[in-house]
């Protein structure tokens, strides 16, 4: 009970909320990460379902779900269904799940995510999903806040040129490919790893050339060198799963893991913490800076500023400006 | 953020598999601005208890049509004060037989609609049930 309170009061931000956040904040930073992110239908809600009944089963490691809905632009409403998919975590008390409507936020996941998902992390919680909005091509907030990213696909979603433009598959740390079942199955693998080649040109991506090969190339037998493998690049793996059926999850865990301890051995873990910090440092004072700034302007004189500004008289950043020189 | 958003649970328990008017409710609720939590079909008891703890729920909205109302609507008031969640008001819609009315709303259930009750009735009734309740 106290738990699910908490996480209203600081989704809210009410003053109980900031003020439990103060003092739980030492607690955190143990909890490792795990975004999930993806187009609308790719079937985030069903991996993260197996997901966490994998990490049960596994070991004795307590999961929090976090997942995000989109706000109604309109009425500010929201219907929260991705439980829908998550009823085989249903009665186990390793197992906390909380739906949050991004009130407003267009990255992808809410502006309190990750103050909601820091509870989560000094209560305990080894393992913290975040599964985002259904997202298109430039809801990548989640990277920022999460250590490992999952992009997850579906076939008959898009070609190459889908897969080259910037976004939300550069977030990727990891690609899975879910509803592996479905024709076309070989077009996307395809598609993902002509991405990853051209992201990583120096890599050799496709296993079959992997250790240097023999290949013709118009008509000329030849020998490809294969460059030796860095370890410090992390090239994310692609992996194939059916959510639905359980197909396919150990590999994806696997992956994670995998993830999570080339983070701590190159030192990035400790830079992924900095850097999130960091962005959610810049956030709150900007939105502090803002609420103390407007506080000092009588709601009149704003209005008139922004009467001037409809009615053309002045543009927009005249009217910034007068705002900051005015006293 | 002015106001405190309503959270609303939205769950059909039981077996039967008609979930149009629970979804019906919960389209209109978001409409009204609130954020529903929708579970889906066929669940349990404790399976509804539990999400509206972890969602920390105002308001639970059951969408019953099995005729099994007299026992699932106790069972779920007992396990929702047993979390100690006495304060979320319970409210049912489907098919439920005047006789039973008067009985549910002694166990605590705040509101029952049936066929052809209009949204913005529940609308208003959960807005006005939340303001009794003090936010």
């Amino acid at each position: 009970m106290a738990l699910a309170r908490l996480l209203t009061q600081v989704e809210n931000d009410s003053p109980e909320g900031r003020a439990a956040l103060a003092e739980l904040f030492p607690y955190t930073g143990k909890a490792h990460l795990i975004g999930v992110t993806g187009a609308p239908g790719t079937g985030k809600s069903s991996l993260v379902n197996q997901l966490a009944l994998h990490y049960r089963k596994i070991g004795d490691q307590r999961v929090a779900i976090v997942a995000v809905d989109p706000s109604s632009p309109f009425t500010g409403g929201a219907v929260l269904g991705d439980r829908v998919r998550m009823r085989d975590l249903a009665g186990d008390e390793g197992v906390f799940i909380r739906s949050m409507a991004t009130r407003g936020s267009l990255g992808g996941i809410a502006q309190k995510t990750a103050s909601v998902v820091q509870v989560f992390d000094a209560a305990g919680y080894e393992i913290i999903l975040i599964e985002t909005v259904g997202a298109g091509q430039s809801e990548v907030d989640v990277a920022r806040l999460a250590h490992t990213t999952l992009v997850v696909e579906a076939p008959g979603l898009g070609d190459e040129i889908q897969a080259i433009k910037a976004g939300i598959l550069e977030i990727a740390d990891v690609l899975v490919i879910n509803k592996a079942d479905r024709p076309g199955v070989e077009n996307t693998e395809r598609a993902l790893r002509s991405t990853l080649e051209l992201a990583h040109p120096m890599k050799r991506v496709s296993p079959a050339l992997a250790g240097g090969a023999r290949v013709r190339h118009h008509g000329q037998a030849m020998t490809v060198a294969t460059p030796e493998t860095d370890s410090r690049i992390w090239i994310p793996p692609i992996n194939k799963t059916v959510a639905t059926e359980g197909k396919g999850i150990e590999e994806v865990a696997a992956s994670i893991a995998r993830h999570a301890g080339h983070l701590r051995q190159n030192g990035d873990w400790q830079r992924r913490d900095r850097a999130r910090l960091e962005s959610e440092l810049e956030l709150l004072l900007r939105e502090e800076l803002m609420d103390r700034f407007l506080e000092r302007i009588p709601q009149e004189a704003y209005d008139e500023l922004i009467e001037n500004v409809v009615n053309r008289n002045i543009s927009p950043y005249e009217a910034v400006r007068s705002l900051l020189n005015s006293k | 953020m002015t106001d405190r958003k309503i959270r609303v649970l939205v769950a059909k328990p039981g077996l039967d598999g008609h979930d149009r008017g629970a979804k019906v409710v919960a389209r209109a609720l978001r409409d009204a601005g609130m954020e529903v939590i929708y579970t889906g079909l066929r669940q349990t008891p404790e399976m509804i208890a539990e999400a509206a703890l972890q969602e920390d729920v105002d308001v639970v909205g059951l969408s019953i049509l099995s005729g099994a109302h007299m026992a699932l609507a106790p069972r779920i008031l007992e396990l929702l004060k047993k979390n100690g969640q006495d304060q979320v008001k319970v409210f049912i819609g489907g098919i439920i037989p005047d006789e039973d009315m008067p009985r549910l709303k002694e166990m605590g259930i705040t509101g029952i609609y049936g066929p052809g009750a209009s949204t913005d009735e529940i609308i208003r009734d959960v807005r006005e049930a939340i303001e009794l309740r003090g936010a």
